[in-house]
Protein backbone atom coordinates (compact mmCIF):
# COMPACT_ATOMS: atom_id res chain seq x y z
CA UNK A 1 0.00 0.00 0.00
CA UNK A 2 1.14 3.52 -0.75
CA UNK A 3 0.34 5.99 2.02
CA UNK A 4 -1.61 8.94 0.74
CA UNK A 5 0.71 11.88 0.02
CA UNK A 6 -1.25 14.10 2.37
CA UNK A 7 -0.75 11.79 5.33
CA UNK A 8 2.87 11.16 4.48
CA UNK A 9 3.66 14.83 4.56
CA UNK A 10 1.85 15.13 7.86
CA UNK A 11 4.02 12.41 9.35
CA UNK A 12 7.25 13.95 8.12
CA UNK A 13 6.22 17.34 9.43
CA UNK A 14 5.27 15.99 12.83
CA UNK A 15 8.50 13.99 12.93
CA UNK A 16 10.54 17.13 12.65
CA UNK A 17 8.48 19.31 14.93
CA UNK A 18 7.13 17.32 17.83
CA UNK A 19 7.45 13.64 17.97
CA UNK A 20 10.03 13.03 20.67
CA UNK A 21 9.76 11.76 24.20
CA UNK A 22 12.03 12.97 26.96
CA UNK A 23 12.14 11.25 30.34
CA UNK A 24 13.92 13.17 33.05
CA UNK A 25 14.79 11.40 36.33
CA UNK A 26 11.53 9.51 36.40
CA UNK A 27 10.84 7.62 39.61
CA UNK A 28 7.81 5.69 40.75
CA UNK A 29 6.83 4.59 44.23
CA UNK A 30 3.61 2.64 44.55
CA UNK A 31 1.16 3.49 47.34
CA UNK A 32 2.31 0.38 49.24
CA UNK A 33 5.76 1.95 49.48
CA UNK A 34 7.47 -0.24 46.88
CA UNK A 35 9.92 1.67 44.74
CA UNK A 36 9.68 0.32 41.19
CA UNK A 37 11.59 2.95 39.20
CA UNK A 38 14.47 5.23 40.11
CA UNK A 39 16.05 8.09 38.15
CA UNK A 40 15.17 6.86 34.69
CA UNK A 41 16.25 9.31 32.00
CA UNK A 42 16.36 8.81 28.26
CA UNK A 43 15.13 10.27 25.00
CA UNK A 44 13.27 8.74 22.11
CA UNK A 45 13.94 10.88 19.05
CA UNK A 46 11.93 10.89 15.85
CA UNK A 47 12.88 7.97 13.67
CA UNK A 48 14.49 6.09 16.54
CA UNK A 49 13.62 2.63 17.74
CA UNK A 50 14.59 2.30 21.39
CA UNK A 51 14.40 -0.90 23.41
CA UNK A 52 14.33 -1.46 27.15
CA UNK A 53 15.70 -4.86 28.19
CA UNK A 54 15.57 -6.12 31.72
CA UNK A 55 14.58 -8.99 33.96
CA UNK A 56 10.93 -9.61 34.76
CA UNK A 57 9.62 -7.24 37.38
CA UNK A 58 12.13 -4.46 36.68
CA UNK A 59 9.34 -1.96 36.07
CA UNK A 60 9.54 -1.91 32.28
CA UNK A 61 5.77 -2.11 31.90
CA UNK A 62 5.25 0.50 34.60
CA UNK A 63 7.58 2.77 32.69
CA UNK A 64 5.52 2.37 29.51
CA UNK A 65 2.34 3.11 31.43
CA UNK A 66 3.93 6.30 32.69
CA UNK A 67 5.05 7.33 29.19
CA UNK A 68 1.56 6.67 27.83
CA UNK A 69 -0.07 8.74 30.56
CA UNK A 70 -1.92 5.83 32.20
CA UNK A 71 0.18 6.39 35.33
CA UNK A 72 1.66 9.51 36.90
CA UNK A 73 5.34 9.43 37.83
CA UNK A 74 6.09 10.04 41.52
CA UNK A 75 9.29 11.93 40.69
CA UNK A 76 10.66 13.50 37.55
CA UNK A 77 8.93 14.46 34.35
CA UNK A 78 7.88 12.93 31.07
CA UNK A 79 7.85 15.38 28.21
CA UNK A 80 6.03 14.20 25.19
CA UNK A 81 5.70 16.28 22.08
CA UNK A 82 3.26 13.96 20.43
CA UNK A 83 -0.45 14.44 20.08
CA UNK A 84 -1.08 10.74 20.17
CA UNK A 85 0.95 7.79 21.42
CA UNK A 86 0.14 4.31 20.20
CA UNK A 87 0.26 1.44 22.69
CA UNK A 88 0.64 -2.20 21.72
CA UNK A 89 -0.20 -4.36 24.71
CA UNK A 90 1.36 -7.62 25.80
CA UNK A 91 -1.83 -9.46 24.89
CA UNK A 92 -3.53 -8.66 21.62
CA UNK A 93 -6.54 -7.36 23.66
CA UNK A 94 -8.94 -7.92 20.78
CA UNK A 95 -12.63 -7.63 21.53
CA UNK A 96 -13.89 -11.18 20.88
CA UNK A 97 -17.33 -10.00 19.72
CA UNK A 98 -15.84 -7.94 16.92
CA UNK A 99 -14.50 -9.21 13.62
CA UNK A 100 -10.98 -8.36 12.46
CA UNK A 101 -12.22 -5.30 10.57
CA UNK A 102 -14.41 -4.16 13.47
CA UNK A 103 -11.50 -4.56 15.89
CA UNK A 104 -9.13 -2.61 13.68
CA UNK A 105 -11.76 0.10 13.40
CA UNK A 106 -12.22 0.50 17.17
CA UNK A 107 -9.79 3.34 17.86
CA UNK A 108 -11.02 5.40 14.92
CA UNK A 109 -14.53 4.99 16.38
CA UNK A 110 -13.39 6.08 19.83
CA UNK A 111 -11.80 9.17 18.31
CA UNK A 112 -14.96 10.05 16.44
CA UNK A 113 -13.42 9.86 12.99
CA UNK A 114 -16.03 10.16 10.29
CA UNK A 115 -17.31 6.92 8.78
CA UNK A 116 -15.85 7.16 5.30
CA UNK A 117 -12.36 8.07 6.47
CA UNK A 118 -12.64 5.40 9.15
CA UNK A 119 -13.26 2.78 6.52
CA UNK A 120 -10.29 3.88 4.45
CA UNK A 121 -7.95 3.93 7.46
CA UNK A 122 -9.17 0.48 8.52
CA UNK A 123 -8.70 -1.05 5.10
CA UNK A 124 -5.22 0.47 4.75
CA UNK A 125 -4.11 -0.80 8.15
CA UNK A 126 -5.42 -4.31 7.48
CA UNK A 127 -3.50 -4.40 4.23
CA UNK A 128 -0.35 -3.10 5.93
CA UNK A 129 -0.20 -6.08 8.29
CA UNK A 130 -1.11 -8.54 5.54
CA UNK A 131 -4.53 -9.57 6.79
CA UNK A 132 -6.57 -8.75 3.69
CA UNK A 133 -9.18 -11.44 3.21
CA UNK A 134 -9.55 -12.02 6.96
CA UNK A 135 -11.71 -8.94 7.61
CA UNK A 136 -14.75 -10.94 8.67
CA UNK A 137 -13.03 -13.50 10.87
CA UNK A 138 -13.67 -13.50 14.61
CA UNK A 139 -10.64 -13.51 16.93
CA UNK A 140 -11.38 -17.02 18.20
CA UNK A 141 -10.56 -18.38 14.74
CA UNK A 142 -7.19 -16.58 14.46
CA UNK A 143 -3.72 -17.81 15.43
CA UNK A 144 -1.65 -15.95 18.03
CA UNK A 145 0.47 -14.27 15.36
CA UNK A 146 -2.57 -13.10 13.43
CA UNK A 147 -4.14 -11.67 16.57
CA UNK A 148 -0.96 -9.70 17.21
CA UNK A 149 -1.12 -8.36 13.64
CA UNK A 150 -4.70 -7.23 14.21
CA UNK A 151 -3.61 -5.46 17.37
CA UNK A 152 -0.82 -3.71 15.44
CA UNK A 153 -3.16 -2.73 12.63
CA UNK A 154 -5.62 -1.27 15.13
CA UNK A 155 -2.89 0.96 16.54
CA UNK A 156 -1.67 1.97 13.08
CA UNK A 157 -5.08 3.29 11.99
CA UNK A 158 -4.43 6.47 13.98
CA UNK A 159 -0.95 6.90 12.43
CA UNK A 160 0.70 7.54 15.79
CA UNK A 161 4.07 9.31 15.59
CA UNK A 162 5.24 7.28 18.60
CA UNK A 163 4.46 3.62 19.31
CA UNK A 164 4.97 1.89 22.64
CA UNK A 165 5.35 -1.90 22.64
CA UNK A 166 4.89 -3.85 25.87
CA UNK A 167 6.53 -7.23 25.18
CA UNK A 168 4.08 -7.86 22.37
CA UNK A 169 5.81 -10.99 21.06
CA UNK A 170 6.61 -12.58 24.41
CA UNK A 171 4.06 -15.36 24.05
CA UNK A 172 4.80 -16.59 20.51
CA UNK A 173 7.34 -19.18 19.38
CA UNK A 174 10.78 -18.12 18.22
CA UNK A 175 10.30 -18.53 14.47
CA UNK A 176 7.12 -16.51 14.52
CA UNK A 177 8.69 -13.93 16.79
CA UNK A 178 11.56 -13.42 14.32
CA UNK A 179 9.08 -12.94 11.53
CA UNK A 180 6.94 -10.52 13.53
CA UNK A 181 10.12 -8.61 14.41
CA UNK A 182 10.93 -8.24 10.74
CA UNK A 183 7.38 -7.19 9.89
CA UNK A 184 7.29 -4.64 12.69
CA UNK A 185 10.60 -3.29 11.50
CA UNK A 186 9.36 -2.80 7.97
CA UNK A 187 6.29 -1.01 9.35
CA UNK A 188 8.63 1.17 11.42
CA UNK A 189 10.48 2.06 8.24
CA UNK A 190 7.44 2.58 6.01
CA UNK A 191 5.21 4.37 8.53
CA UNK A 192 7.92 6.45 10.12
CA UNK A 193 6.88 6.16 13.76
CA UNK A 194 9.36 6.23 16.60
CA UNK A 195 9.34 3.08 18.72
CA UNK A 196 9.79 2.37 22.41
CA UNK A 197 9.97 -1.37 22.80
CA UNK A 198 9.99 -3.33 26.04
CA UNK A 199 11.23 -6.92 26.00
CA UNK A 200 13.31 -9.44 27.90
CA UNK A 201 14.75 -10.95 24.73
CA UNK A 202 18.22 -9.56 23.97
CA UNK A 203 18.18 -10.78 20.36
CA UNK A 204 14.86 -9.09 19.74
CA UNK A 205 16.06 -5.83 21.28
CA UNK A 206 19.32 -5.72 19.34
CA UNK A 207 17.69 -6.71 16.07
CA UNK A 208 14.94 -4.10 16.23
CA UNK A 209 16.60 -1.13 17.82
CA UNK A 210 18.83 1.79 17.12
CA UNK A 211 19.42 2.05 20.85
CA UNK A 212 19.12 -0.48 23.71
CA UNK A 213 18.86 0.47 27.37
CA UNK A 214 19.53 -2.26 29.92
CA UNK A 215 17.58 -2.11 33.16
CA UNK A 216 18.21 -3.66 36.56
CA UNK A 217 15.47 -4.78 38.89
CA UNK A 218 14.07 -3.38 42.16
CA UNK A 219 14.13 -0.53 41.79
CA UNK A 220 14.18 -0.41 38.00
CA UNK A 221 16.99 1.78 36.72
CA UNK A 222 18.98 2.07 33.52
CA UNK A 223 22.44 0.58 34.07
CA UNK A 224 23.85 0.65 30.54
CA UNK A 225 22.99 1.90 27.07
CA UNK A 226 24.14 0.56 23.71
CA UNK A 227 24.01 2.19 20.28
CA UNK A 228 23.19 -0.40 17.66
CA UNK A 229 25.00 0.62 14.49
CA UNK A 230 23.47 -1.74 11.91
CA UNK A 231 21.82 -0.16 8.86
CA UNK A 232 18.07 -0.48 8.36
CA UNK A 233 16.44 -2.46 6.85
CA UNK A 234 17.99 -5.39 8.66
CA UNK A 235 17.86 -8.84 7.14
CA UNK A 236 17.04 -12.07 8.92
CA UNK A 237 20.66 -13.26 8.54
CA UNK A 238 22.01 -10.33 10.55
CA UNK A 239 21.18 -12.22 13.72
CA UNK A 240 23.99 -14.69 12.95
CA UNK A 241 26.71 -12.20 12.00
CA UNK A 242 29.68 -11.95 14.36
CA UNK A 243 29.10 -8.23 15.08
CA UNK A 244 25.51 -8.96 16.07
CA UNK A 245 26.52 -11.86 18.28
CA UNK A 246 29.26 -9.95 20.05
CA UNK A 247 26.97 -6.97 20.64
CA UNK A 248 24.30 -9.28 22.05
CA UNK A 249 26.96 -10.81 24.26
CA UNK A 250 27.92 -7.44 25.75
CA UNK A 251 24.28 -6.65 26.46
CA UNK A 252 23.87 -10.06 28.03
CA UNK A 253 26.93 -9.58 30.25
CA UNK A 254 25.59 -6.30 31.64
CA UNK A 255 22.22 -7.89 32.21
CA UNK A 256 23.71 -10.85 34.05
CA UNK A 257 25.93 -8.69 36.20
CA UNK A 258 22.99 -6.68 37.48
CA UNK B 1 -1.14 -21.55 -3.69
CA UNK B 2 -0.04 -25.14 -3.11
CA UNK B 3 -0.49 -24.62 0.58
CA UNK B 4 -4.10 -23.66 -0.08
CA UNK B 5 -4.71 -26.75 -2.17
CA UNK B 6 -3.17 -28.86 0.58
CA UNK B 7 -5.48 -27.26 3.11
CA UNK B 8 -8.48 -27.99 0.93
CA UNK B 9 -7.48 -31.62 0.59
CA UNK B 10 -7.08 -31.83 4.35
CA UNK B 11 -10.54 -30.41 4.81
CA UNK B 12 -12.03 -32.96 2.44
CA UNK B 13 -10.35 -35.82 4.21
CA UNK B 14 -11.76 -34.50 7.45
CA UNK B 15 -15.28 -34.38 6.06
CA UNK B 16 -14.83 -37.91 4.67
CA UNK B 17 -13.77 -39.17 8.04
CA UNK B 18 -16.72 -37.43 9.64
CA UNK B 19 -19.21 -39.01 7.24
CA UNK B 20 -17.79 -42.48 7.64
CA UNK B 21 -18.12 -42.43 11.37
CA UNK B 22 -21.35 -40.49 11.56
CA UNK B 23 -23.46 -43.58 12.17
CA UNK B 24 -21.19 -44.77 14.92
CA UNK B 25 -20.96 -41.35 16.49
CA UNK B 26 -24.73 -41.03 16.45
CA UNK B 27 -25.05 -44.41 18.12
CA UNK B 28 -22.48 -43.47 20.72
CA UNK B 29 -24.37 -40.28 21.42
CA UNK B 30 -27.93 -41.63 21.54
CA UNK B 31 -27.60 -45.21 22.69
CA UNK B 32 -26.65 -44.68 26.36
CA UNK B 33 -29.52 -42.30 27.18
CA UNK B 34 -31.90 -44.52 25.21
CA UNK B 35 -30.88 -47.59 27.19
CA UNK B 36 -31.19 -45.66 30.43
CA UNK B 37 -34.63 -44.42 29.40
CA UNK B 38 -35.81 -47.94 28.71
CA UNK B 39 -34.48 -49.09 32.07
CA UNK B 40 -36.39 -46.25 33.71
CA UNK B 41 -39.61 -47.36 32.02
CA UNK B 42 -39.02 -50.98 33.04
CA UNK B 43 -38.62 -49.93 36.68
CA UNK B 44 -41.75 -47.76 36.38
CA UNK B 45 -43.85 -50.64 35.08
CA UNK B 46 -42.29 -53.09 37.53
CA UNK B 47 -43.34 -50.88 40.43
CA UNK B 48 -46.82 -50.31 38.97
CA UNK B 49 -47.57 -53.98 38.32
CA UNK B 50 -45.29 -55.98 40.65
CA UNK B 51 -44.83 -53.82 43.75
CA UNK B 52 -48.23 -52.14 43.93
CA UNK B 53 -51.37 -54.23 44.08
CA UNK B 54 -54.43 -53.11 42.18
CA UNK B 55 -55.89 -51.08 45.05
CA UNK B 56 -52.74 -49.05 45.43
CA UNK B 57 -51.86 -48.72 41.75
CA UNK B 58 -53.18 -45.11 41.70
CA UNK B 59 -49.92 -44.12 43.46
CA UNK B 60 -47.99 -44.82 40.28
CA UNK B 61 -50.11 -45.48 37.23
CA UNK B 62 -48.33 -47.04 34.26
CA UNK B 63 -47.33 -44.64 31.50
CA UNK B 64 -49.92 -45.73 28.92
CA UNK B 65 -52.73 -44.99 31.37
CA UNK B 66 -51.24 -41.60 32.15
CA UNK B 67 -51.17 -40.84 28.43
CA UNK B 68 -54.70 -42.14 27.94
CA UNK B 69 -56.28 -40.19 30.79
CA UNK B 70 -54.10 -37.09 30.84
CA UNK B 71 -53.35 -36.51 27.18
CA UNK B 72 -55.88 -38.33 24.99
CA UNK B 73 -58.92 -37.34 27.02
CA UNK B 74 -59.58 -33.86 25.61
CA UNK B 75 -61.47 -32.65 28.72
CA UNK B 76 -58.49 -33.36 30.94
CA UNK B 77 -55.87 -32.36 28.43
CA UNK B 78 -57.50 -29.01 27.62
CA UNK B 79 -57.65 -28.26 31.34
CA UNK B 80 -53.93 -28.98 31.66
CA UNK B 81 -53.19 -26.91 28.56
CA UNK B 82 -55.09 -23.97 30.05
CA UNK B 83 -53.08 -24.37 33.24
CA UNK B 84 -49.94 -24.38 31.12
CA UNK B 85 -51.08 -21.15 29.44
CA UNK B 86 -51.65 -19.32 32.75
CA UNK B 87 -48.49 -20.59 34.38
CA UNK B 88 -46.39 -19.97 31.28
CA UNK B 89 -47.69 -16.41 31.03
CA UNK B 90 -46.96 -15.63 34.66
CA UNK B 91 -43.47 -17.07 34.56
CA UNK B 92 -42.61 -15.26 31.34
CA UNK B 93 -43.85 -11.95 32.69
CA UNK B 94 -41.96 -12.46 35.94
CA UNK B 95 -38.82 -13.37 34.04
CA UNK B 96 -38.98 -10.32 31.77
CA UNK B 97 -39.48 -8.01 34.75
CA UNK B 98 -36.56 -9.70 36.52
CA UNK B 99 -34.35 -9.25 33.47
CA UNK B 100 -35.15 -5.54 33.22
CA UNK B 101 -34.76 -4.82 36.95
CA UNK B 102 -31.77 -7.13 37.33
CA UNK B 103 -29.83 -5.66 34.43
CA UNK B 104 -30.53 -2.07 35.49
CA UNK B 105 -29.49 -2.84 39.06
CA UNK B 106 -26.32 -4.57 37.93
CA UNK B 107 -25.50 -1.68 35.63
CA UNK B 108 -25.95 0.83 38.45
CA UNK B 109 -23.70 -1.30 40.64
CA UNK B 110 -21.06 -1.51 37.91
CA UNK B 111 -21.06 2.26 37.49
CA UNK B 112 -20.74 3.17 41.13
CA UNK B 113 -18.61 1.34 43.68
CA UNK B 114 -20.72 3.04 46.37
CA UNK B 115 -23.95 1.51 45.07
CA UNK B 116 -22.24 -1.86 44.72
CA UNK B 117 -20.91 -1.78 48.25
CA UNK B 118 -24.32 -0.72 49.56
CA UNK B 119 -26.43 -3.26 47.69
CA UNK B 120 -24.22 -6.31 47.15
CA UNK B 121 -24.23 -7.64 50.75
CA UNK B 122 -28.02 -7.64 50.66
CA UNK B 123 -28.01 -9.47 47.36
CA UNK B 124 -25.87 -12.18 48.92
CA UNK B 125 -28.08 -12.31 52.01
CA UNK B 126 -31.23 -12.45 49.87
CA UNK B 127 -29.89 -15.59 48.28
CA UNK B 128 -29.68 -17.23 51.67
CA UNK B 129 -33.32 -16.47 52.53
CA UNK B 130 -35.61 -19.35 51.60
CA UNK B 131 -37.72 -17.46 49.09
CA UNK B 132 -40.65 -19.82 49.57
CA UNK B 133 -41.03 -18.42 53.08
CA UNK B 134 -41.84 -15.06 51.48
CA UNK B 135 -44.73 -16.42 49.41
CA UNK B 136 -47.38 -16.04 52.14
CA UNK B 137 -46.21 -12.49 52.82
CA UNK B 138 -46.51 -11.61 49.15
CA UNK B 139 -50.09 -12.92 49.15
CA UNK B 140 -50.76 -11.04 52.38
CA UNK B 141 -49.65 -7.77 50.81
CA UNK B 142 -50.86 -7.98 47.24
CA UNK B 143 -53.68 -10.50 47.35
CA UNK B 144 -53.92 -13.87 45.68
CA UNK B 145 -54.23 -12.74 42.06
CA UNK B 146 -52.00 -12.94 39.01
CA UNK B 147 -50.01 -9.90 40.13
CA UNK B 148 -48.79 -11.65 43.27
CA UNK B 149 -47.81 -14.70 41.26
CA UNK B 150 -45.66 -12.50 39.04
CA UNK B 151 -44.06 -10.98 42.14
CA UNK B 152 -43.16 -14.45 43.39
CA UNK B 153 -41.46 -15.15 40.06
CA UNK B 154 -39.53 -11.88 40.22
CA UNK B 155 -38.36 -12.43 43.79
CA UNK B 156 -37.20 -15.94 43.03
CA UNK B 157 -35.46 -15.21 39.72
CA UNK B 158 -33.94 -11.76 40.29
CA UNK B 159 -30.78 -12.73 42.13
CA UNK B 160 -28.99 -14.87 39.52
CA UNK B 161 -29.56 -12.16 36.93
CA UNK B 162 -28.12 -9.39 39.09
CA UNK B 163 -25.06 -11.39 40.14
CA UNK B 164 -24.29 -12.82 36.71
CA UNK B 165 -24.77 -9.50 34.95
CA UNK B 166 -22.60 -7.69 37.47
CA UNK B 167 -19.82 -10.28 37.21
CA UNK B 168 -20.13 -10.10 33.44
CA UNK B 169 -19.87 -6.31 33.39
CA UNK B 170 -16.76 -6.58 35.52
CA UNK B 171 -15.23 -9.34 33.41
CA UNK B 172 -13.42 -7.19 30.83
CA UNK B 173 -9.66 -7.41 31.40
CA UNK B 174 -7.83 -4.43 32.96
CA UNK B 175 -5.72 -4.09 29.80
CA UNK B 176 -8.87 -3.58 27.76
CA UNK B 177 -9.98 -0.86 30.16
CA UNK B 178 -6.53 0.73 29.82
CA UNK B 179 -6.99 0.66 26.08
CA UNK B 180 -10.29 2.52 26.36
CA UNK B 181 -8.76 4.97 28.84
CA UNK B 182 -5.89 5.71 26.44
CA UNK B 183 -8.41 6.67 23.80
CA UNK B 184 -10.42 8.92 26.12
CA UNK B 185 -13.53 6.75 26.11
CA UNK B 186 -16.32 8.13 28.28
CA UNK B 187 -18.44 6.12 30.71
CA UNK B 188 -21.21 5.45 28.23
CA UNK B 189 -18.87 4.44 25.40
CA UNK B 190 -17.02 2.12 27.76
CA UNK B 191 -20.27 0.55 28.92
CA UNK B 192 -21.64 0.20 25.41
CA UNK B 193 -18.54 -0.95 23.55
CA UNK B 194 -16.67 -2.89 26.23
CA UNK B 195 -18.50 -3.82 29.41
CA UNK B 196 -21.90 -4.72 28.01
CA UNK B 197 -20.75 -7.00 25.18
CA UNK B 198 -18.23 -8.60 27.56
CA UNK B 199 -21.09 -9.30 29.97
CA UNK B 200 -23.32 -11.10 27.47
CA UNK B 201 -22.08 -14.68 28.05
CA UNK B 202 -22.51 -14.37 31.82
CA UNK B 203 -25.87 -12.64 31.37
CA UNK B 204 -27.20 -15.49 29.28
CA UNK B 205 -26.01 -17.98 31.88
CA UNK B 206 -27.98 -15.97 34.45
CA UNK B 207 -31.08 -15.73 32.26
CA UNK B 208 -31.15 -19.47 31.79
CA UNK B 209 -30.96 -20.21 35.50
CA UNK B 210 -33.59 -17.58 36.22
CA UNK B 211 -35.92 -18.87 33.52
CA UNK B 212 -36.04 -22.22 35.30
CA UNK B 213 -36.56 -20.54 38.66
CA UNK B 214 -39.33 -18.37 37.27
CA UNK B 215 -41.27 -21.46 36.18
CA UNK B 216 -40.84 -22.84 39.69
CA UNK B 217 -42.05 -19.52 41.11
CA UNK B 218 -45.16 -19.48 38.91
CA UNK B 219 -46.14 -23.02 39.90
CA UNK B 220 -45.43 -22.45 43.61
CA UNK B 221 -47.37 -19.18 43.63
CA UNK B 222 -50.33 -20.75 41.89
CA UNK B 223 -50.18 -23.80 44.16
CA UNK B 224 -50.07 -21.68 47.29
CA UNK B 225 -52.55 -18.92 46.39
CA UNK B 226 -55.03 -21.36 44.86
CA UNK B 227 -57.44 -18.76 43.47
CA UNK B 228 -58.31 -17.36 40.08
CA UNK B 229 -57.86 -19.22 36.78
CA UNK B 230 -56.28 -22.59 37.46
CA UNK B 231 -52.59 -22.80 36.54
CA UNK B 232 -50.44 -25.90 36.82
CA UNK B 233 -49.95 -25.35 40.57
CA UNK B 234 -53.67 -25.44 41.32
CA UNK B 235 -54.13 -28.47 39.11
CA UNK B 236 -51.36 -30.33 40.95
CA UNK B 237 -53.05 -29.62 44.25
CA UNK B 238 -56.50 -30.54 42.96
CA UNK B 239 -55.32 -33.85 41.50
CA UNK B 240 -53.56 -34.77 44.72
CA UNK B 241 -56.66 -33.95 46.77
CA UNK B 242 -58.91 -35.92 44.42
CA UNK B 243 -56.48 -38.84 44.18
CA UNK B 244 -56.34 -38.50 40.39
CA UNK B 245 -52.95 -40.17 39.90
CA UNK B 246 -52.98 -40.23 36.10
CA UNK B 247 -53.88 -36.54 35.77
CA UNK B 248 -51.32 -35.67 38.44
CA UNK B 249 -48.51 -37.39 36.54
CA UNK B 250 -49.66 -35.84 33.25
CA UNK B 251 -49.52 -32.38 34.84
CA UNK B 252 -46.05 -33.09 36.18
CA UNK B 253 -44.93 -34.17 32.70
CA UNK B 254 -46.34 -30.97 31.18
CA UNK B 255 -44.65 -28.85 33.88
CA UNK B 256 -41.36 -30.57 33.12
CA UNK B 257 -41.79 -29.93 29.42
CA UNK B 258 -42.42 -26.25 30.16
CA UNK B 259 -39.21 -26.07 32.19
CA UNK B 260 -37.22 -27.88 29.51
CA UNK B 261 -38.58 -25.72 26.69
CA UNK B 262 -37.79 -22.50 28.59
CA UNK B 263 -34.26 -23.68 29.42
CA UNK B 264 -33.69 -24.85 25.86
CA UNK B 265 -35.00 -21.68 24.23
CA UNK B 266 -32.64 -19.56 26.28
CA UNK B 267 -29.82 -21.80 25.16
CA UNK B 268 -30.90 -21.24 21.58
CA UNK B 269 -31.23 -17.48 22.05
CA UNK B 270 -27.74 -17.40 23.51
CA UNK B 271 -26.38 -19.34 20.58
CA UNK B 272 -28.01 -16.92 18.14
CA UNK B 273 -26.75 -13.80 19.91
CA UNK B 274 -23.21 -14.74 20.93
CA UNK B 275 -22.52 -18.13 19.34
CA UNK B 276 -20.61 -16.56 16.46
CA UNK B 277 -17.85 -15.13 18.58
CA UNK B 278 -18.03 -16.71 22.01
CA UNK B 279 -15.78 -19.60 22.82
CA UNK B 280 -16.82 -21.43 25.97
CA UNK B 281 -13.76 -21.88 28.13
Amino acid sequence: MQPKPFQESRIIESKVLQNSIILDDVGKVFPNGKEVLRDVSFVVNPGEFVSLVGPSGCGKSTLLRIVSGLLEPTFGTVESHSEHIGYVFQDPTLLPWRTVAQNVRLFTELHGIEARERQALTADAIQLVGLSGFEHYYPKTLSGGMKMRVSLARTLTLKPPVLLFDEPFGAVDEVLRDRLNEETQSLFLSEGFAGLFVTHSITEAVFMSSKVHVMSASPGAIIASFDIPFEYPREHGLRFSSEFVSLSKSVSQVLRAS
Amino acid sequence: MTAQVDQLADKERLIDFKQLSRGRRLARLTLPPLVFGVCFLIVWYAIAYLVLDEKRRFLLSPLHEVLQVGFFDWDNFSRILKGLWWTGRVSLMGLLISIVIGCLLAMAMSQSKLVERAVFPYMVTLQAIPILAMVPLIGFWWGYGQFSRVIVCVVISLFPIVVNTLLGLQSAEPEMHDMFTLHNAGRLTRLQKLMFPAALPAMFAGFRISAGLSVVGAIVGDFFFGQGPAGLGQLLRRYVNNVQGEELLATIIVSSILGIVVFWSFGLLRKIVIGKWYEAA
